[in-house]
């Protein structure tokens, strides 16, 4: 029990990392992935193909290559160089990366939503913006909310990542006591903390879920 | 109120329509019949922009919507023009197309709000007396979904009434009904045209037809067949495309 609590501190503390990195990337990720699916279903067919190919080489290329990208290789390239710190480096990452994710997301929410409903919204005299966020968006929303769960869970696990750019996040911070200390205690402790954060969203999930479901499409 | 001139559209190599020309004046009531494939939904499409034409002239109320210059190039109003001009007409769907997130009243006063700008406080007694008129007050808070077909299509017309056009336009608005279910809505549609409403009504209820409209149109392959005062149009077709067709259906 004392050896529990001695290692607790470490893994809290990682457990923050965790939570910052996910919390901050998702705040970030959905709107600009909200953004790029919009302009991926607008009429403008250059900005279309152009985040079409965005999606392609963030979905085609690891996310541990993009954050070392990111971190190792941006500050050496001309005109948008930047050298970042880790933090924000992982951040930066994570970010572009599920973005791309969520466009698609989001992208076949609004497709899925009839020709009709655009049609009665413009024979009312909606104009396409109108149209968009008083019906097509709020429609969406419960239809995404299964895959939106999906890739919110993947994420929360994805943030192991980071330890690549030698970040203390729960994983790192487990493996390094486990290394230590000679016992796998810590992977457990580890394991239950993971499991317990994808309870809470597949919870809070669950609640959205209830909540849309006052109506039938 | 509305003129169509020579009204072409074609999808991709099929000719819906081959130069169809229309004139409504203020308190007509039109029932355009015809087969299947006869382009008279297309053509009510046209009318409000939901097709885009590709020859002819539309106007309504004296503004134009669309014309064709004379190197045979279509041009239509600019989009906001467009959409003011498109707004004077209601549209009821066959499918009634209600916004399913929203519940009955929501349905009704969300353009009133969202394009007239209305407070929903201003927008809701109109509303409600919408509703009564179709006789669904009660429904008020309920989601489209926990309606029948026939609530959906009265929801549906109150929801174009609320924003006071001068014309509406029904699309085979019973044609996805159960037949016990036509009646309430096409009443609430008579009761409109008692009231002198202006409609065009694209129909396959050939009773409703013969009762309720001014005019009868014909429509067959693309063009105006027959056009004639209901009660002669029924009595005597003049075409025999127009006898074939009545005849198929008695």
């Amino acid at each position: 029990m004392d050896y529990f609590t001695a290692i607790l501190g470490p893994l809290l503390n990682g457990t923050a990392v965790t939570l910052q990195v996910f919390l901050i990337t998702l705040a970030l990720a959905v709107p600009l992935g909200l953004g790029l699916a919009l302009v991926r279903v607008s009429r403008f067919r250059t900005a279309s193909g152009i985040v079409s190919g965005y999606i392609w080489l963030m979905r085609g290329t690891p996310l541990m290559l993009q954050m070392l990208f990111i971190y190792f290789a941006l500050p050496f390239v001309p005109v948008i160089g930047v050298r970042l710190p880790d933090f924000p480096a992982a951040i930066a990452a994570f970010t572009l990366n599920y973005a791309a994710y969520f466009a698609e997301i989001f992208r076949a929410g609004i497709q899925s939503v009839g020709r009709g409903q655009h049609e009665a919204a413009q024979v009312l005299g909606l104009s396409y913006g109108q149209t968009m966020r008083r019906i097509v968006l709020p429609q969406m929303v419960k239809r995404i909310l299964p895959p939106m769960s999906n890739e919110t869970i993947t994420l929360v696990k994805d943030t192991s990542l980071i330890y690549v750019l030698a970040m203390n996040d729960l994983l790192r911070a487990a493996r390094g006591i486990v290394q230590r200390d000679f016992t796998t205690m810590p992977f457990v402790v580890a394991a239950a903390f993971y499991l317990f954060m994808t309870l809470v969203l597949t919870w809070g999930f669950m609640r959205l879920e209830k909540k849309y479901a006052v109506y039938d499409d | 109120m509305i003129s169509a001139q020579g009204i072409h559209k074609r999808f991709g190599s099929t000719e819906v329509l081959r130069g169809v020309s229309l004139h409504i004046d203020k308190g007509d009531v039109v029932a355009v019949i015809g087969p299947s494939g006869s382009g008279k939904s297309t053509f009510l499409r046209c009318l409000n922009r939901l097709e885009t034409i590709d020859r002819g002239r539309i106007d309504i109320e004296g503004e134009t919507l669309v014309d064709t210059d004379a190197g045979g190039v279509c041009r239509y109003a600019a989009d906001a023009d467009a959409r003011r001009i498109c707004r004077k007409m209601g549209m009821v769907f066959q499918q009634f197309n209600l916004f399913p997130h929203f519940t009955v009243l929501q349905n009704i006063i969300e353009a009133p709000v969202t394009v007239k700008g209305l407070t929903r406080e201003a927008a809701i007694p109109p509303a409600e007396e919408l509703l009564r008129k179709v006789g669904l007050l009660h429904k008020r808070d309920a989601y489209p979904s926990h309606l029948s077909g026939g609530q959906k299509q009265r929801v549906a017309i109150a929801r174009a009434l609320a924003m006071e056009p001068d014309i509406m336009l029904f699309d085979e608005p019973t044609s996805a009904l159960d037949p016990e279910l036509t009646g309430e809505v096409l009443r609430t549609i008579r009761q409109l045209a008692e009231e002198h409403m202006t409609m065009i009504v694209v129909t396959h209820e050939m009773a409703f037809a013969r009762d309720v409209s001014t005019r009868v149109i014909f429509m067959d392959g693309g063009e105006i067949v027959e056009e004639r005062p209901a009660a002669e149009m029924f009595a005597s077709p003049a075409h025999p495309r127009t006898r074939a067709f009545l005849n198929h259906l008695a």
